[in-house]
């Protein structure tokens, strides 16, 4: 794809844009490098504990950035896919006795349903629209997980069986499986449907002249964001064992949206940065723990007033207008 | 049955009065804000701490007193929403508004944990409850508490829309709704306009936090989250943008919502009214009063 496209645009660009490549090429290697080789340096359990809780949030940050990064559609209740996806799993595997990773197509199926529950009837509408009923389904998730039988109610489910018994490996698995995830996300938006996701969120009724299917097209990157969000909830319950709907609550979407923010949105290095930083800032800064949300509200603001494009910015590898 | 009617009623008038600021301020410069449900909250932070310098109210000096508390809350957040307003969303007016929506999340977020930062995390009790007693009403056992709370919000209401219709500034509201750019070409001055529809609406939202505390008698910094969503919630159901439609929605919703828990049980309330959003969204976005719009490329 890229061998043609370069052929027509001169040896300059080309060159520039395989420089850029190779270089995004060798963050993603050193970022890698640097999850495999930390439980050599730090392996206590809590570390390794709060390194895979690091991972996974880098998995939901990377889901939603497909929906608000590359679609430019605010999603407020991302934090539901990811309960679905460890409520499907938790329950199929306590319930019924299946082994974590036979749940996994059931987990696709149910938070596919879901996301056209969602997205059908609120897609058609304006972008703001979006934004507030997700915000709804956020919480209906998570209060109809407090009021049913099956789901345990308030106490949640526990018992759930992990996927490996030592907690390292469970650390490595984690990261290969982040990192597919992340991989696979930047390459469909680079994809022709990436193409398309990006044209509707610079001019949804541009993208529409041109014939772009903007209702499929938006559906699609919510779809895709909704199964990534509930395979990150997959992890999520293997990793604790145990989950309850205190674990989903708006301020989980809101941390996830801020890490997608403040990384760059759309920009994948960006993102899972933006995901790293924001997951592993209470650790660090534990002192100052009642200012820390507002801290994080006021950053939003001054992101979006000074640096809308976020810390580390997509560049396109279009040519920009 | 009546007790039904009567509670949907006024829970739906404290509805109606928040959701009167969302739809004013989506009417007029198509922003939904995030940060008012927490302007609610602040409202109530704020009344509590007036009540808290003015000392022991004797029962009977209750009324005046939450009438003086109310206007003075009602500065204190009409301004907290000018301001607002000046740092997070004019800059980016003309930004896509993707950044805006955003900036509303993060100002929310920023008035949810600086209250709680400044106030603590627990509930708070107000200190000022209105006694009295209750009258018997078609079956409906009706508390004077609720009548008084109720005057003070149609008061509000009944003001806030004679303001819109029949006065210059309402005249210049309804003007920059229809086309800001013509508004400001006929000689509107729409950044001064937008700020008091800003003052306007928080000012009510701030009201009704008040009124909240004392109806309910406990505060805590997360209450504007739900009611948010419920304000928006009715201004949809009504016709955002709309204000007779939005004060019918948010009395519609208190309505559905009270029969909705009869039926079902008080755990899915919440659920419900959501259900009712998303079935308006999807039969009828414009909602009961609202007009079609065609958007503008």
């Amino acid at each position: 794809m890229t061998s043609t496209r370069s052929g027509t645009r001169g040896p300059v660009t080309a060159l520039g844009r395989a420089t850029s490549r190779l270089l995004e090429g060798k963050w993603a290697l050193a970022g890698l490098a640097v999850a495999l080789l930390a439980p050599f340096v730090i392996a206590t359990p809590y570390a390794i504990f709060v390194m895979t809780s690091a991972a996974i949030f880098v998995m939901l940050a990377s889901g939603l950035n497909i929906v608000v990064g590359f679609c430019g559609l605010l999603d407020l209740g991302y934090v539901a896919f990811f309960a679905v996806g460890a409520y499907t799993s938790g329950v199929l595997s306590t319930r019924f006795g299946l082994p974590l990773l036979a749940t996994v197509p059931a987990v696709i199926v149910v938070t596919v349903i879901a996301g056209v529950v969602i997205g059908a009837p609120t897609l058609r509408l304006r972008s703001d629209y979006l934004a507030i009923v997700t915000l709804g389904f956020g919480e209906i998730i998570r209060i109809t997980a407090n009021n049913l039988d099956v789901t345990g109610g308030p106490a949640g489910i526990y018992g759930i069986p992990g996927l490996t018994g030592d907690p390292v490996v469970f650390y490595y698995l984690t990261v290969g499986i982040v990192s597919i995830a992340v991989i696979g996300a930047s390459r469909l938006g680079r994809s022709r449907l990436g193409r398309a996701w990006r044209f509707v969120r610079e001019d949804e009724d541009a993208a529409e002249a041109m014939g772009v299917h903007t209702y499929k097209i938006k559906l699609a990157a919510y779809i895709a964001g909704a199964v990534w969000g509930g395979l990150a909830g997959v992890l999520f319950a293997a990793q604790l064992s145990a989950i309850s709907p205190g674990s989903f609550t708006f301020l989980r979407s809101a941390l996830v949206l801020m890490a997608v923010v403040l990384g760059g949105l759309g920009s994948t290095p960006g993102v899972v940065v933006g995901a790293i930083v924001i997951s592993l800032l209470p650790e660090v800064l534990r002192d100052f723990a009642d200012y820390q949300y507002f801290a994080f509200g006021v950053l939003l603001i001054v992101f979006m007033l000074v640096r809308p494009q976020g810390l580390w910015p997509h560049r396109s590898r279009e040519a920009s207008s | 049955m009546s007790q039904l009617i009567w509670n949907g009623l006024f829970v739906g008038s404290f509805y109606a009065l928040v959701a009167l600021g969302y739809s004013m301020v989506y009417g007029i410069m198509k922003l939904l804000n995030f940060a008012h449900g927490d302007i609610y909250m602040l409202g109530a932070f704020t009344g509590f701490a007036v009540l808290g310098a003015v000392g022991g109210v004797s029962p009977g000096m209750a009324l005046p007193v939450l009438l003086g508390v109310l206007v003075v809350t009602m500065a204190v957040t009409g301004l907290s929403g000018v301001v607002l307003e000046r740092i997070a969303y004019r800059p980016l007016r003309h930004a896509p508004r993707l950044s805006l929506l955003i900036t509303a999340v993060g100002a929310s977020f920023a008035l949810e944990y600086g209250m709680r930062a400044g106030a603590g995390p627990d509930p708070q009790v107000y200190p000022l409850r209105l006694g009295g007693s209750a009258v018997e009403l078609l079956g409906a056992r009706i508390t004077l508490q609720q009548i008084a709370l109720m005057l003070v919000a149609v008061a509000l209401m009944a003001g806030l829309n004679l303001l819109v219709t029949r006065t210059r500034e309402g005249r210049a509201m309804r003007a920059i709704a229809l086309d800001p750019r013509t508004s400001a070409l006929m000689g509107i001055n729409v950044d001064a306009v937008i700020s008091r529809t800003f003052f306007l609406g928080s000012a009510l939202a701030g009201a009704a936090g008040v009124m909240a505390g004392v109806y309910y008698g406990k505060i805590d910094f997360l209450m504007g989250f739900l009611i948010g969503l419920k304000a928006f919630t009715s201004a949809v159901i009504g016709g955002i943008g709309n204000i007779p439609g939005t004060m019918l929605g948010g009395l519609l919703l208190g309505l559905l919502e009270s029969f909705g828990t009869y039926w079902l049980g008080g755990e899915w309330r919440d659920v419900f009214a959501f259900g009712v959003l998303i079935l308006f969204l999807s039969v009828r976005p414009t909602g009961l009063l609202g007009e079609r719009v065609t958007e503008r490329v």
